[in-house]
């Protein structure tokens, strides 16, 4: 990744930022870095197990790098999006941010690999399936105000060979919309049962970014906080209405969540409701507005007397 | 609303048979249509079924669909939620942003296996006191054939 390095070598050497958010080798595989020294540079890596999505930590809400004024990050394609969301509901603003785009070539669901692997069906992260932002492209002097996607400031690596197609999730949401109302409960029951209230799905996820979460609020306490079954409903229900068409679908909840609940049916069963009704879908294009921050008067209402 | 608590409602009554069940309905009504709607099916003697707590708010805007869903966790077997028809919006636009939540919080609890005939979603004007009384009714009606929610209610808290 000699590309990335120089990037950010450059970068930190003209003080154009003082931190470069990327990844490295840790004790258990890769692992986020906050590159501040030109020194450290040579740690910077990006390879398959670059799973996380770093957009999280541009969130006002962290305040880990809130004492860095100017940020580069290292970005891929999928991860504009959430750079892009950040822009669109106002809590970025672009020119703040350098974005350092790999070329990518999918990624596996398991970060903490000593080493990259060949992906599989079964190994690589569901969001690569049909990608079409593997190959980020930097602004030019051609795209000024018309082009209204957020493109990377660099590009780095080289052209990446598409990565395996993962398990369809639209069939496992499909499965579970031809089951009966109570099949579906017993499933969400014994799936949410595990839950354990860690509240890691909300931390790791970039539009999570309320200061005062409804969930930590006790007067009056509307999410129940222990870990059990009517909280745990409560917590998931709010959730995933806070997210309907805000999610940038990176995956993130799911593989944060310690107990393995598949989030990502959620997630998913959103984003196709928001298609379905409101034809709003994820881009990196800032200026399309949040499908619930706004309405269209002739919206269906089959469902109102 | 900012300060009260989320409606309280009686511990279920054990033992009832569902022939002689009697469901605990709570109805989320906007200021301005709905409630004055309800007032004047109440004013004119309409029979209603006496099943329907109502809860007030200024605005369907402000009806978060989490309320519906407290509703459930504290023992309510129905809800309906009704405000002022397209374009009579006493705020312009509260009703159309509600629709769009309305609308995604339904979807999401048909997925989470909430049955969707438990919540009653309706447009009632001021003037429409039949159609309230009606509503009453119908929802009180269909909810005695559904019988209690008692998944939801035993949820573990
Ligand atoms: S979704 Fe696309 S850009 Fe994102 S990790 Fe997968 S292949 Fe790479
Ligand atoms: S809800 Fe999950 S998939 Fe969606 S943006 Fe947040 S972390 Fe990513
Ligand atoms: S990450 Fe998983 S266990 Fe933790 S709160 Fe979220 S759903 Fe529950």
């Amino acid at each position: 990744m000699q590309q990335l390095i120089e990037v950010a070598r450059q970068l930190l050497t003209d003080k154009v930022v003082d931190v470069v958010i990327g990844y490295e080798q840790g004790a258990f595989g890769v692992r986020p870095a906050f590159i501040s020294d030109v020194a450290s540079c040579a740690q910077l890596i990006f390879d398959n197990r670059c799973v996380h999505n770093l957009v999280s930590y541009l969130s006002p809400r962290r305040t880990h790098l809130a004492h860095f004024q100017r940020k580069a990050i290292v970005a891929k394609g999928c991860d504009i999006r959430a750079i892009a969301a950040l822009v669109r509901e106002g809590q970025l603003k672009r020119e703040q941010i350098i974005i350092i785009a790999p070329r990518c070539g999918g990624v596996g669901r398991n970060a903490s690999l000593n080493k990259p692997q060949q992906l599989e069906v079964n190994t690589v992260a569901p969001r690569c399936a049909n990608c079409t932002v593997r190959e980020p492209r930097a602004a030019s002097a051609k795209d000024t105000a018309e082009h209204k996607e957020i493109l990377a400031d660099y590009v780095v690596g080289e052209v990446q060979a598409p990565p395996p197609i993962a398990v369809d999730r639209d069939a496992r949401i499909n499965a579970l919309d031809a089951m009966s109302i109570q099949e579906r409960w017993q499933y969400w029951q014994g799936e949410l049962e595990r839950c354990i209230r860690c509240h890691a799905c909300r931390e790791v996820c970039p539009t999570c970014f309320c200061v005062q979460c409804l969930a930590d609020k006790t007067q009056p306490q509307w999410i129940e906080s222990s870990p059990h079954a009517r909280g745990n409903l409560m917590w998931q229900f709010n959730r995933m209405m806070h997210q309907a068409g805000r999610c940038v679908d990176c995956g993130e909840c799911e593989r944060a969540c310690p107990v393995g609940i598949p989030l990502s049916l959620l997630v998913g069963k959103m984003a196709k409701v928001v298609k379905e009704r409101f034809d709003y879908q994820v881009s990196s294009d800032p200026t399309v507005p949040t499908p619930i921050g706004t309405y269209n008067q002739e919206d269906k209402q089959e469902f109102i007397l | 609303m900012s300060t009260s608590p989320a409606p309280q409602i009686d511990a279920p009554r054990s033992g009832s048979a569902p022939t002689n069940f009697e469901p605990r309905i709570i109805a989320y009504v906007c200021n301005w249509c709905t409630y004055t709607g309800a007032d004047l099916a109440g004013t004119s003697r309409l029979p209603m079924a006496a099943n329907v707590r109502i809860v007030r708010f200024p605005c369907t805007g402000r009806i978060d669909p989490i309320f519906i869903m407290k509703a459930f966790e504290r023992g309510a077997d129905g809800v309906i939620v009704s405000g002022c028809h397209p374009a009579d919006c006493h705020y312009n636009a509260g009703n159309y942003h509600a629709r769009r939540r309305f609308a995604v919080a339904r979807e999401l609890m048909i997925f989470l296996g909430i049955d969707p005939a438990r919540i009653t979603f309706a447009w009632v004007s001021a003037s429409e006191g039949n159609k309230w009384a009606e509503l009453v009714n119908e929802t009180t009606e269909r909810l005695r054939a559904i019988g209690p929610f008692k998944d939801y209610q035993a949820l573990r808290s």
